[in-house]
């Protein structure tokens, strides 16, 4: 036989699989008896899980009521507790004739989720920075207001969600430009801006944030002249966006410490300065590196916003928790069951959201290298 | 002729920590002369290219680039790095930006140049490296010979009066390594003047005016190309050829 094989192949279609519902659960599920022996079993857990949520959340849950009364049954969940107390859960203690503020402010946070979700071709980039700087101050105008007619609202009466967000908002808008400041302060050559900036770093990750909160919220006015003129809240938001800052400036530079040098010698040896180095060769491929570290940061801020709770805020959970121990919702241990149930799949709501996020960014990036 | 040279090293040093990587360098340049340098690896070539356009720090000595003196100066450096482009065996191409944007970006934040121009620019400099039609796809989508003509391109766009050639077809796929040596022959022809670390002896023969052997930090031999190939004087430049010609 001649050991060289001359005949050209012609390209030819990938095997047909055999695919469908029935193909693939018999390959997958009872390829053995082992197999089918678990597979029922997982069938059957599944099968139970569902069915008690279905009749628990769903076919037995009472919606409708004023108080404990209303839900004497264990078997169903509870809803009453929530949909008759929603607006202190949505709004907090904030004035009733002002919601509309709120609410003006809860469209403005879609519209700027939106405008990080949707891509605008060539001008994506300038409206996503307008949002990220004008919604937060849009939201303090609004919120606390105090000028152009705007009643002042004390961020004391901040609550529930309102709370829980506004906290999460400042810490996540507040922590990702101190962050990149700091890791660039960091990596930087002169010594006296990376040690600074490193302690400073270093300092707040190293001290725990509940203390770093009371410290804040209860302790400031002691130690720092005139810390009590700052309202109470504003100051959970300060503790909030300094201590993620550090964690920020780290998740920036593992993404910035996996560019590699060339990036760097192309960008010099064309002549461009630092700082456009950094604008517009670096960083952008460093913060897009950063996205899923990034993304996990600002989830972790958002579930940690409960902390404030330890201080006597009413953050979303903060409410949940005060409300059932009202009189009124004072029963049988299902009702903050459902209370608890609930606050649980808002959190997660949120967090899965930013989650999906974060993986779309990630495939997106895929495509462009 | 007797001009001043466009580029000069005199009794230059470099040390990386102990390790002394350039030894008593001394080297001109005239304006649109063709440079080839070779030597085994850590000869310390690519160090002295790099020096030019200082992406490396010389400790002694001085290296003046068309008059202007290489120091810490930033404003300095800035001017030279204007004058000089250089093109990297990796590409270095920014990948988060499409070709053209790639070629536009140094013109517009450097030269200063409005970005409609900038594009005119760049666009020629594209078609001369035979790939326009790729303008506004990202570096990830081109092949390896594509992207260094890309990288070349975009160094070419600022107008440089020197161009640094750091190995830049080492990381090339055979079939690929022609197509960037024909834009660079292309170049040379134009009296550009050109600095190439290079293997590629092939091109040292035809486009080079002086071959440069480094070894040890130190420039060893300094010849025209035919001289320098087919009767080198020392042993080690002698070896050299003589293993560069086997891989061949």
């Amino acid at each position: 036989m001649d050991p060289v094989n001359r005949i050209f192949h012609e390209e030819q279609p990938p095997p047909v699989r055999t695919t469908g519902l029935l193909a693939w659960s018999k390959e997958n599920l009872f390829s053995s008896w082992f197999n089918i022996v678990i597979s029922i079993l997982l069938f059957w857990i599944i099968y139970q899980f569902v069915a008690f949520v279905l009749s628990w959340g769903l076919i037995n849950a009472v919606w409708f009521g004023e108080t404990a009364q209303a839900c004497p049954d264990s078997s169903g969940a509870c809803w009453a507790f929530i949909t008759s107390r929603w607006r202190l859960f949505v709004y907090g203690l904030y004035p009733n004739d002002l919601y509309w503020r709120v609410n003006v402010v809860y469209v403005l946070a879609a519209i700027t989720i939106a405008s990080f979700v949707w891509s605008f071709g060539k001008s994506t980039m300038r409206i996503r920075m307008t949002m990220f700087i004008g919604f937060p101050i849009a939201a303090y105008i609004f919120l606390i207001g105090g000028f152009w007619g705007l009643k002042y609202i004390t961020p004391e009466n901040f609550g529930g969600l309102l709370l829980t967000l506004t906290i999460a908002t400042s810490g996540i808008f507040g922590s990702i430009p101190l962050g990149l400041i700091l890791m660039l302060g960091r990596t930087s050559d002169l010594k006296i801006y990376s040690k600074v900036c490193t302690v400073f770093i270093e300092f707040w990750r190293g001290v725990p944030h509940i203390v770093v909160i009371v410290m804040f919220v209860a302790l400031l006015p002691l130690f720092v002249p005139g810390g009590g003129k700052v309202d109470i809240v504003v100051r959970a938001f300060i503790a909030f966006a300094a201590f993620n800052s550090a964690y920020m400036a780290e998740v920036f530079r593992g993404g910035l410490q996996s560019i590699p040098k060339g990036q760097f010698e192309a960008s010099r040896a064309i002549g461009l300065s630092y700082w456009k180095m950094m604008g517009y060769i670096i960083l952008p491929q460093a913060i897009r590196n950063s996205i899923p570290a990034l993304v996990n940061t600002c989830i972790s801020i958002f579930k940690e916003t409960t902390i404030v709770l330890l201080v006597g805020f009413s953050d979303f959970l903060g409410i949940i928790h005060l409300s059932l121990e009202t009189p009124d919702w004072l029963g049988p241990p299902h009702i903050s069951t459902s209370g608890y149930v609930f606050a649980a799949m808002i959190y997660f709501v949120f967090t899965f959201g930013m989650s999906k996020y974060s993986k779309r960014l990630e495939n997106r990036s895929n495509v462009d290298n | 002729m007797s001009e001043t040279p466009i580029i000069s090293f005199n009794t230059v040093n470099k040390w990386y920590g102990d390790f002394h990587v350039l030894r008593n360098i001394d080297l001109q340049v005239k304006k649109g002369e063709r440079i080839v340098i070779c030597g085994p690896s850590g000869s310390g070539k690519s160090t002295l290219i790099r020096c030019i356009n200082r992406l490396e720090e010389h400790q002694q000595g001085t290296i003046i680039v068309d008059d202007i003196e290489l120091t810490d100066d930033v404003k300095n450096i800035d001017s030279i790095r204007l004058e000089v482009g250089m093109v990297f065996q990796s590409f270095n191409l920014f990948p988060h930006m499409t070709v053209l944007e790639n070629l536009i970006i140094g013109q517009h934040l450097v030269r200063r140049l409005p970005k409609r121009d900038a594009e005119e620019v760049a666009m020629t400099y594209l078609e001369r490296v035979k790939i326009a039609d790729q303008a506004i796809k990202y570096p990830g989508q081109l092949s390896g010979g594509q992207q260094q003509r890309v990288a070349i391109a975009r160094s070419l766009c600022m107008k440089p009066k020197i161009m640094l050639f750091d190995e830049v077809t080492s990381a090339l796929d055979p079939e690929m390594v022609k197509e960037v040596l024909d834009v660079m022959v292309d170049l040379a022809q134009e009296g550009m003047t050109m600095l190439v670390v290079t293997h590629e002896m092939g091109f040292a023969r035809t486009v080079a005016d002086r071959v440069i052997f480094m070894d040890e930090g130190q420039i060893i031999e300094e010849n025209t190309p035919d001289a320098f190939f087919d009767n080198p004087t020392s042993e080690r430049a002698q070896n050299f050829i003589g293993q560069v010609l086997h891989h061949l």
